[in-house]
Formats: structure tokens, C-alpha cells, sequence
């Protein structure tokens, strides 16, 4: 390469492309990468020709793009999770194929394995979990405290904005170059310069940074919103559940991205700069690595699944008419967990040379944390006990979740004994084990999210035999991936491991591929469920707005709500808001007068930053100095121009409030209330006949 | 000179506004505050890693050959020197002393704050010039991972401040602008206090235990 080549396009050249792999060396590896690469691309062409051939181009921008609206925020953040899921899920599968393959090397070669597992680790924690979790918070957490919208709008576009810009390098990867093979924790010194010079670690680093500031910027946000913007009447102890692990997630976000942040920057270091944090020679120490890393990334783990519990607490107390059981030992179990988890994070790493005192402090705070666990699975229970129990859809996900769950956590409290961890680290065992709590803990909560808040969002409720089927699908499938992994675990199959040779494991190997198939149905399942909810729509309206006789405030106004979330901020009196105002019928009253609302303006930055982060990572990864510069100073432009801009803010006349809203209370009084019998019938026009008895 | 009443932020003079306003201001102040604790975790990191490191020098220069403290002591003097101009600018601004004032001790800020990084970047190549560079060792890695990021910090305040004086000529200053006002000098504060580890864990300890 001549040096003007080099000058223009750093260490950029055509063999990046996986087709010249495929050309020079044809074989099933580099036919899996090639058909990788030509999914996303033809996804990709595909979503470009519906938006020109639905004209859908102005309205993208104009609704969504630019829309500082929390509850449009949300929503593209979980559709964004959605997409990242589907990848994450088909990367599962091809990996189960390997591995069920048979003794031998199956069909993959080690590094194109390795890139897998990199990436579905990566694409799972990073930018399907936290990105489900952050697009729920945004557009439930604003409603549930009778807020207009968060305290920082234009900053939660940017975060949506570096988030998914992160997400797109992992897309950009499966074409351009390779992925890291290092694993999702990425640990140096393999990930350094010296034994991976190649681009992999370096697209692993910068999607790291560039989102986990996204995610920091939506802790910031999320915080200061509970903190100073709640309705009147809103003390603390009124929070809807959810709320209260959101601000336990916002705090664990605010404390456990920097570690993240830090470690990733620092291997940037060693790599880019020739510094040596984390090299072999001259000082460097891995071990701050492992530190830093698991430092954010326990967790980062409770920061996901804290809002999980969040909405099955909503889910259980909804779907059982009760009042929540043991609210205040709920609030109390939530900050519990918050805490304890930033005193466990060594027990990532028990075998690596610390003192046998040190891990059993470790192993001992890590079994702690099953106590406010247990609490809450007790509450959540209690909560079902004789109550009005419907088997809907969330509900099952719920039931689901805490059979299998449990066992998940179990299984966490017998790695969290060191002795044990020495005998079974680094097997599949672990990995069944953190896929049992991710899969009931995260994944199935934010499923059941969707199907418990699809009708607030869209205004009609999502087809249930499809949801029933879906939830059978993910569990069964869950079982057959995951259940023979904890058996070949202790036997002794080392996770990660491309080829295997001893035979008694094939039996286990081939279960779970049957799983993962499975699995595959269970993301079509979701695909199909929305497909036919869409179609059938007209069948499931429910413009009243509260399907399921909710109990918190976000089911006190119209679906899918206006954009001001609230004509007139609520006054809230007590515990579940909506369930007392339903109680006391103080619900859907006219007020008595209407003010204007200032809503914030829309605004290009959020997407204008997501392209350059984009484009300064990619020049980044590829050594294009100039571009990386020109960027820098491109987005530090942007950011000051639009510091100039005082005006962000349009106003909605109480005029045009009035007319909306008591428009909205004239079709809740036209409209018949139903019983709980009929919540999945179409005579469900989303307003509850309260059949709650001794409910509040 | 007018005191503030219970209407106002503390520290800040916005005059007769709505609470819903007062209410904004508090918000964003709050949420600089937020981000600046989240800014303080990157920075104890960094701490973190430098004490680990202090005797990972691999043969190379440490905190005795490299360390100036006279150096240190003009940049400390610099510094903190500058927070209190930023502090008299804030008061000035809350007792309506006249942009003037104002405008004085900004720019005082800024020059002092042009002033340190001079010093500290003369200081790293003096370092540099004895072998003190980042590729030498874990030690210096762990230096130059920590005392330019505090650099980074400050420069990214100088080219804020400059910023905010134009837009108090642009914008005029309004009760945004006062916010923002507001939130620099948060962060100038923040940087001193950050500076004061760094003369004391970096440079002191360093050359205590290094």
C-alpha cells in the first residue's frame, strides 16, 4: 500500500470485505460469514426500498428522528433491541450448531467461532438488554410519575443517538473487517496490540465507549427526572415499583459505566498509544483490568435486572388485582441488591490469584444477595395469593420467571462458593447458569413488558393466542438450550471451545441445538404476534387507555397517550393512584381548567451526533486520522451551534388541550366498561369495570 | 445589593421568575451535580490505577527524576488562584456588581486557566525530554492516564468559558446563560478539587513512595 493510500484510508483496503475471504479460500466458514454479511446487507436494502416506496421518508424524520418525545424514544430503543435481538439469537443458534456438530472441529473455523461468541455476548449485554431496559424506562417511567416528559429531552436523544451508533459498528464489523474474538469482557493482554493487532479489539472498544456514555447520559436523566419531577403528591414511598428500581438502576448506571468507560479507554491506550496499563512488559497489569472491568460489569447486571423486577411487580399486581404485597420490603429488597452488588464483583474472577480470605469475603457478600432476591420472589407470590389471577400473556412470562429464575439463582449461589467456582469456572456450567437468570430475569420481563404495555403505546392490544404460543416457545426452548448445559458443565466441557472430542458430552450437544431451534420459532413467534396484532388491530382497540385495569397513572390517560402525557398534572393521593382514583371515582373527571404546556422543540442533533459517532469510530478503528479529527471537531461544532439555540421549546395552547382531552373523556363516557372476563375480548375498549374488591 | 430570597437558587440572582423556571434551573443544576459525581468515579479510577502502578516503573525514570515541584507549586498557585476568580465573577454576577466585573474575572479565569496548561504542558515535555514518556513504563502510563485527563478537563472548561462569554454577548445574559454561568463555575470548582488529589496522591505520593 502506498503511503498516499495509507495517508487516505489509514489501514482500510478491499481483503476488509469478507467476500475476498471467500473467493481466495471457499469453505462452509467463510460461506457462514459471507451469508452473515449479505443478511444485514439485503435487511438493510430492504428497509431502504419500504421507507422510498411508502413515501416513509418525512414522516421518519420528521415523527420519530427528530422527536425529543420520551415515549417515541422509548420505542425505538426497544425496536432498535428488537433488531439487535434477532442478530444476537441467530449468532446462539450457529454457535449450538458447531458445538452439536460432533466431536471434531465442526464446520467453523476457531476464529470465526470466537468472533461469534464475542459478538453475542456484546450484542446481548450491550445493545439488546440494556437498550430493552433504557427504551421501557423512557417510555413508562415519565407516565408512571405524571411527568411530561424527562428532565433532559434533547440529551435522551443523544444517548438514544450513541447507542445505536455503537450497535452499528458491531453491523459494520460483519462486513468491514472482523469482530473482536477476545469475548464480551475482552481481556487483555489478548486483546492488547501485541497479540491482536488487527481491528477486532478496536471495534469492541470504541462501541463500548461511544454507548456506555449513551447509557450514562440516560442514568443522569433518569435520576434527576424521579428525583425533581414527580406529579404533586408524589412522595417517594407513592412510587409506582417500577419507578423505585429504575432509580436504584439510574444510580447503578451513574457509579458503574465510568469503571467501563475507563477500562475500555485504558486498552485503547495500550493499543493505539503504546501504553502499558495492561501489557505483559514494562509494569503493565491485567489484573486492573479485571478489576475495572467486573467493577461495572456486576453491576451491570442488576442495573438490567432491576427494572425487570420492576415490571413484574406491575405485572403481578395488575394480573391479580391486588395491591403489590409488602411494598415497602420490595423498596427495601430493590436497594439492597443496589448496594450488595458493587461488593461482588471479584467473584468474576475467584481464580485469579487473590487470597483464599479475599474470595471467601467475596463468595460470602455474593450469597447475601439471594436474601433480598428471596424476598422479593416471596412478595411477588404473596401478591398472587388469593387474588383475581389471570393467565394473560405477561403474567405467564411472570409464572415462568419464577419457577425458572429460582433455579437460575440457585444455581448462582452454588458458583458463589469459591471451592465450587475452582471446579466448574470457565465450563458451561457458568454459562447455563447466567443464561438461566438473563433469559426468566431479563429477556422474559421485557417480553412480557411488551405485552403488557403494547395497548398504552399503540393503542390496541397484541394478539394473545400468539402470545401464549410465544411464551411456550421461549420456555420450552430456554429449557432445551440451557438445562443440558449445566450437565456438560459438570462434566467439564470448557465453555467457548469451538471443538470438543469426548463423546458422552454429542448426547447434550444435540439437546440444545434442538433448543436453540426453538428459540429461533420464538423470536418468529414475536415477529408473527406483532404481525397479526397489526393486522387484526380494528379487533383490539383500546382508546380508553386502560385494557387491564391497571393501577398506576400511566393507565389514566388515553392510548396511545397525547404528547403531553397529561392535560393536567395528576394529584396524587395515594399508593397506585389510578386503582384509588378508580376506588374513590375520581377517575376521568373534567378539571376545572386547562394551562399551556411547553413541550420541547423537535431537534436533528441526537441523529446528526449518531451518524458522526459513527463515522469518527469507524475512522478510528481503521487508523484514518484525518476523518477522526475532522469529526471530532465536526461534532464539537454541532454541540456549540446548537448551545446558541435558546428557543427549545414550542407551546401547545390550553385551548387545544381542552378540546383533545374532553374529546377523550366524551368516548370514555360513550364507551361500555368490561368486567376482567372479557379483558382479552374485543368488547375490551380499554375502560375497567373496577372489580377490585378489597383491592387498594 | 439585593439578597436572594427563598425564590432563587442559591448562588444564583435570576430575579422575579416563575417557579416553574426556578424549577428548570434547579433541575439542570441538579443534573450537573449528578454528572459531575459520575465525572468523579472516572477520575477515583484513574487515582485507583496510579497508586496500584507507582512501583511498576520497569527500569525507567520514576517521581524523583521527573517530578518539578516548583512547577507544581506555580500551577497549583495558578489554579486554585483561578477558582476564586471564577468565584468572584459569581458574585459579582449575583449582586448585580456590573457586567464589567463580570466579564473581568471570567476573562482572569480564562488566562489563568491558559496559564496552567502552559506550565503543565512544559512540564510534561521537560519530562518527556528525560525519558519520562508514557511508553516507558506502567508507572508513567498510570501519569499520563491521570494528569492529562485533568488537563483535558481544564481545556475543555477554557474553551467552554469562551464560549459562554459570547454568548453573553450574543444571547445576552439571561437567565439561561446565568444558569450556565452557574454550572462552569460548578465545574471549574470540581477541577481544583480534582488538582488538589492530583499534587497530593500523584506528585507527593509519588515522590513518598515511588
Amino acid at each position: 500500500m502506498s503511503s498516499v493510500e495509507s495517508t487516505v484510508f489509514g489501514r482500510l483496503t478491499w481483503d476488509a470485505l469478507p467476500i475476498a475471504a471467500l473467493i481466495k479460500n471457499p469453505g462452509t466458514n467463510e460461506i457462514v460469514a459471507n451469508a452473515a454479511g449479505a443478511i444485514l446487507v439485503l435487511g438493510a436494502a430492504v428497509v431502504l426500498f419500504i421507507l422510498s416506496y411508502f413515501k416513509l421518508w418525512g414522516p421518519l424524520w420528521r415523527d420519530w428522528l427528530t422527536s425529543t418525545d420520551h415515549k417515541k424514544l422509548g420505542i425505538m430503543y426497544i425496536v432498535f433491541a428488537l433488531v439487535m435481538l434477532a442478530r444476537g439469537v441467530l449468532e446462539g443458534v450457529v454457535m449450538r450448531a458447531q458445538q452439536a456438530a460432533g466431536p471434531g472441529d465442526g464446520f467453523l473455523e476457531a476464529g470465526h467461532f470466537a468472533q461469534l461468541f464475542s459478538t453475542h455476548g456484546t450484542i446481548m449485554i450491550f445493545f439488546v438488554a440494556v437498550p430493552f431496559v433504557v427504551g421501557f424506562i423512557n417510555f413508562i417511567m415519565p407516565l408512571q410519575i405524571g411527568a411530561r416528559d424527562v428532565a433532559f429531552p434533547v440529551m435522551n436523544q443523544i444517548s438514544l443517538g450513541l447507542t445505536v451508533s455503537g450497535g452499528m459498528m458491531l453491523m459494520v464489523s460483519l462486513v468491514v473487517g472482523e469482530f473482536s474474538t477476545g469475548g464480551w469482557t475482552a481481556y487483555p493482554p489478548y486483546t492488547g496490540a501485541a497479540f491482536n493487532p488487527g481491528v477486532g479489539p478496536d471495534y469492541w472498544i470504541w462501541a463500548i465507549v461511544v454507548s456506555g456514555v449513551g447509557t450514562t447520559l440516560s442514568g443522569i436523566n433518569f435520576a434527576v427526572t424521579i428525583y425533581k419531577m414527580r406529579a404533586p403528591g408524589m412522595g417517594f414511598m407513592r412510587l409506582p415499583m417500577f419507578c423505585w428500581t429504575v432509580i436504584c438502576s439510574s444510580i447503578l448506571i451513574i457509579f458503574a459505566m465510568p469503571p467501563l468507560g475507563v477500562a475500555a479507554l485504558l486498552l485503547a491506550a495500550d493499543r493505539y498509544l503504546d501504553f502499558h496499563f495492561f501489557t505483559n512488559d514494562l509494569g503493565g497489569n491485567m489484573m486492573n483490568y479485571a478489576n475495572l472491568f467486573w467493577l461495572f460489569g456486576h453491576p451491570e447486571v442488576y442495573l438490567l435486572v432491576l427494572p425487570a423486577y420492576g415490571i413484574y411487580s406491575e405485572v403481578f399486581a395488575t394480573f391479580s388485582a391486588k395491591k403489590l404485597y409488602g411494598y415497602v420490603s420490595l423498596v427495601i429488597a430493590t436497594m439492597s441488591i443496589a448496594v450488595l452488588s458493587f461488593t461482588v464483583w471479584l467473584h468474576h474472577f475467584f481464580t485469579m490469584g487473590q487470597s483464599a480470605l479475599i474470595n471467601a469475603v467475596f463468595g460470602v457478600a455474593t450469597m447475601l444477595i439471594a436474601i433480598p432476591t428471596g424476598v422479593k420472589v416471596y412478595d411477588w407470590m404473596a401478591t398472587m395469593y388469593r387474588g383475581r389471577i389471570r393467565l394473560s400473556v405477561p403474567m405467564l412470562y411472570g409464572i415462568g420467571f419464577l419457577i425458572l429464575f429460582v433455579i437460575g439463582g440457585l444455581s448462582g449461589v452454588i458458583l458463589a462458593n469459591p471451592t465450587i467456582d475452582f471446579q466448574v469456572h470457565n465450563t458451561l456450567f457458568l454459562v447455563a447458569h447466567f443464561h438461566n437468570v438473563l433469559l426468566p430475569g431479563v429477556l422474559f420481563a421485557m417480553l412480557a413488558g411488551v405485552n403488557y404495555w403494547f395497548p398504552k403505546a399503540f393503542g390496541f392490544r397484541l394478539d394473545e393466542r400468539w402470545g401464549r404460543i410465544s411464551v411456550a416457545l421461549w420456555v420450552v426452548g430456554f429449557l432445551f438450550t440451557f438445562m443440558p448445559l449445566y450437565f456438560v458443565g459438570l462434566m467439564g466441557m470448557p465453555r467457548r471451545s469451538f471443538s470438543w472430542e469426548d463423546p458422552s458430552f454429542h448426547p447434550y450437544m444435540i439437546v440444545a441445538v434442538i433448543g436453540a431451534l426453538i428459540i429461533l420459532l420464538a423470536l418468529l413467534s414475536v415477529l408473527v404476534q406483532l404481525y397479526v396484532s397489526i393486522r387484526d388491530r380494528a379487533r383490539n382497540l383500546v382508546p380508553v387507555g386502560d385494557p387491564w385495569d391497571g393501577r398506576t397513572l400511566e393507565w389514566s390517560i388515553s392510548a396511545p397517550p397525547p404528547a403531553y402525557n397529561y392535560a393536567v398534572l395528576p394529584q396524587v393521593r395515594d399508593r397506585d393512584a389510578f386503582a384509588e382514583a378508580k376506588e374513590s371515582g375520581s377517575a376521568y373527571l373534567k378539571p376545572t381548567g386547562y394551562d399551556d404546556i411547553e413541550l420541547p422543540k423537535n431537534t436533528s442533533i441526537g441523529f446528526l451526533l449518531c451518524v458522526l459517532s459513527g463515522v469518527w469510530m469507524f475512522a478510528l478503528v481503521w487508523w484514518i486520522w484525518w476523518l477522526a479529527l475532522g469529526v471530532t471537531v465536526l461534532m464539537l461544532l454541532i454541540v456549540i451551534v446548537w448551545s446558541f439555540d435558546t428557543e427549545t421549546e414550542i407551546v401547545i395552547p390550553a385551548a387545544q388541550i381542552k378540546q383533545e382531552h374532553e374529546a377523550w373523556l366524551d368516548l370514555v363516557a360513550r364507551t361500555p366498561a368490561v368486567d376482567r372476563d372479557d379483558e382479552a375480548a374485543p368488547a375490551n375498549l380499554g375502560y375497567a369495570r373496577p372489580d377490585m374488591e378489597g383491592a387498594t | 445589593m439585593r439578597h436572594s430570597d427563598h425564590q432563587t437558587y442559591p448562588g444564583i440572582n435570576l430575579g422575579d421568575i416563575d417557579p416553574r423556571h426556578q424549577q428548570r434551573v434547579e433541575t439542570a443544576q441538579f443534573g450537573f451535580w449528578v454528572f459531575i459525581m459520575s465525572d468523579l468515579v472516572y477520575f477515583g479510577l484513574m487515582f485507583a490505577i496510579y497508586i496500584t502502578m507507582i512501583d511498576a516503573q520497569a527500569g525507567g525514570p520514576g517521581p524523583h527524576e521527573l517530578f518539578d515541584l516548583r512547577s507544581l507549586f506555580a500551577q497549583t498557585v495558578l489554579l486554585l488562584t483561578s477558582s476564586m476568580t471564577v468565584g468572584l465573577a459569581s458574585l459579582a454576577l449575583k449582586y448585580h456588581l456590573g457586567l464589567g466585573r463580570v466579564y473581568l474575572w471570567l476573562v482572569a479565569t480564562l488566562l489563568l486557566g491558559f496559564g496552567f496548561l502552559t506550565l503543565e504542558i512544559m512540564d510534561f515535555m521537560n519530562m518527556a525530554a528525560k525519558g519520562g514518556v508514557p511508553q516507558r513504563s506502567g508507572f508513567l502510563s498510570a501519569f499520563y492516564g491521570l494528569v492529562p485527563l485533568h488537563g483535558l478537563h481544564v481545556a475543555t472548561g477554557c474553551l467552554w468559558l469562551v464560549i459562554l462569554m459570547i454568548q453573553m454577548q450574543v444571547v445576552g445574559v439571561t437567565d439561561q446563560i446565568k444558569s450556565r454561568l452557574m454550572r462552569f463555575g460548578l465545574f471549574w470548582h470540581f477541577l481544583d478539587l480534582i488538582w488538589i488529589g492530583i499534587f497530593t496522591i500523584v506528585y507527593f505520593g509519588g515522590l513518598a513512595y515511588g
